[in-house]
């Protein structure tokens, strides 16, 4: 096992010519949680969609557990099982139900039988409270159920790091703490994670780290208490004052 | 003028062979469109650029000329290079390659009509690009594109009358045939009508059909 679970040296990244990311460093170690913060159009989201390879950088390197995903040479479809992300919008398979969903990859990518794949998405259900679903489409469910599915659905693949990019925002409020609960237990368990997200609760009471991203510059990174409690920038005491307020 | 009702019984086995050989031509090129318009639809959209340029010059050329001309050139043209065929498979031929095309561009705009966190989702699950393609895109763009896809077929099966100028006596060259026998051009083409339109009508209710059994999670 690598050092880092995560580590980003020098990333650029432009929309044309549109400089979105700029020059991040960061690294990671095992079983730290890690909030990215920021408005939006700050960068923070397609920063968190660079480090398992869904949007292509223009310069830097990207190691995931020691694996550089930015090498031509790296398969990435191996390294991305090894990557968990939730996105906003679940993206669950709409015509597949529930079960299905989490057997897909299981039993395509991972070559396990339909029987140990139903098994093994069974008891991630049961673990995100959701198993009497198994057999409904995604349609049938909340938001906050969909999205609990998609976390079972990525941990299926039992990977080392786990990606959530804004996994709250669409939901309705009532259906909020469900998701971060399940958040929550998995930090609990030691995952490492890496959440861009606008709970600033979650990120207060759950993070490590909180990372300040501003126009794609990584401004503050450290300890909730000091991000929070004792910001040094004038745009992040801005930021925080907007959000804390809403 | 009177509709000489016995003269359209008379022709009716005639023309239901027509129909037999209309009914078999058209789901002969059917299948041949569905193959080739899915590969070209595929290739589309494939990240290859080679294949997007290729199967989009054949959309175009398709697309930009007649089938009768289309069947003409298969039927007549090829043996100038030493390429005879039997006039139902040149016939066959031509209308596969002509509705593969129309078919492609069905099969294109399904595969772009999913939103693009489907893919996203399915990538990030270590799927490769064509088992992302094969067990997530395409089986959502399938239900999407069924009406699309029912409109081609029952297209073909009427443009299928251009294929009687090649001496194949489907529906149409059927009813032609009887007429120089019979001359009652108004009772026989009013039974050729009533005979396409027996065969589209069962067509779109087989893709109604199919649509409501495809259609999840409702």
């Amino acid at each position: 096992m690598s050092r880092w679970a995560i580590e980003v040296n020098g990333l650029n990244k432009f929309f044309n010519t549109n400089h979105v990311l700029k020059n991040i460093d960061i690294r990671v170690p095992f079983g730290e949680v890690v909030s990215i913060i920021g408005a939006s159009g700050s960068g923070k989201s397609t920063f968190l969609r660079c480090l398992n390879g869904i949007e292509s950088i223009h310069s830097g390197e990207i190691l995931i557990n020691g694996v550089k995903i930015t090498d031509k040479k790296v398969n990435i479809n191996i390294v991305r099982q090894s990557i968990g992300m939730i996105f906003q919008n679940f993206n669950l398979f709409p015509h597949m139900t529930v079960l299905s969903n989490i057997t897909l990859a299981l039993q395509k990518v991972k070559r396990m039988s339909k029987a140990e794949s139903e098994k093994v998405s069974l008891r991630l259900l049961e673990k995100v409270g959701l198993e009497e679903k198994a057999e409904s489409y995604p349609i049938q469910l909340s938001g906050g159920q969909q999205q609990r599915v998609a976390i079972a659905r990525a941990l299926a693949m039992n990977p080392q790091v786990m990606m959530f990019d804004e996994p709250t925002s669409a939901l309705d409020p009532e259906t909020v703490n469900d998701v971060l609960d399940v958040m929550k237990e998995l930090a609990r368990e030691g995952m490492t994670m890496v959440v861009v997200t606008h709970e600033m609760g979650f990120a207060r009471e759950v993070a490590d780290r909180v990372v300040y991203i501003d126009e794609g510059r990584i401004i503050e990174d450290g300890k909730p208490e000091e991000i929070f409690y004792n910001p040094k920038n004038p745009r992040l005491r801005d930021f925080l004052g907007k959000i804390i307020n809403v | 003028m009177q509709f000489d009702l016995s003269a359209l019984v008379r022709a009716i086995p005639a023309l239901l062979y027509g129909a037999s050989v209309t009914l078999r031509i058209t789901v002969l090129s059917i299948a041949m469109g569905l193959v080739i318009g899915f590969v070209t639809g595929l290739a589309r959209v494939w990240p290859n650029v080679v294949f997007r340029t290729i199967s989009s010059l054949y959309i175009e050329l398709i697309r930009g000329t007649p089938l009768l001309v289309q069947i003409f050139i298969v039927y007549f043209g090829l043996p100038a290079l030493g390429l005879n065929l039997d006039p139902f498979i040149a016939g066959m031929m031509a209308m596969g390659i002509n509705s593969g095309a129309y078919i492609g561009e069905i099969v294109r705009g399904g595969i772009e009509s999913i939103a693009k966190g489907q893919m996203e989702a399915a990538r990030s699950l270590g799927l490769t690009y064509w088992q992302a393609m094969r067990y997530v895109i395409l089986p959502q763009s399938l239900v999407r594109i069924l009406p699309a896809l029912g409109n081609e077929f029952i297209a073909l099966l009427k443009d299928s009358s251009l294929v009687s100028t090649i001496a194949i006596a489907e529906l149409t060259r059927s009813g032609q045939i009887i007429i120089t026998r019979t001359f009652k051009s108004f009772e026989i083409w009013s039974g050729v009508a009533l005979f396409y339109f027996i065969m589209t009508y069962t067509i779109s209710r087989i893709v109604k059909y199919s649509e409501k059994r495809l259609r999840y999670g409702e």
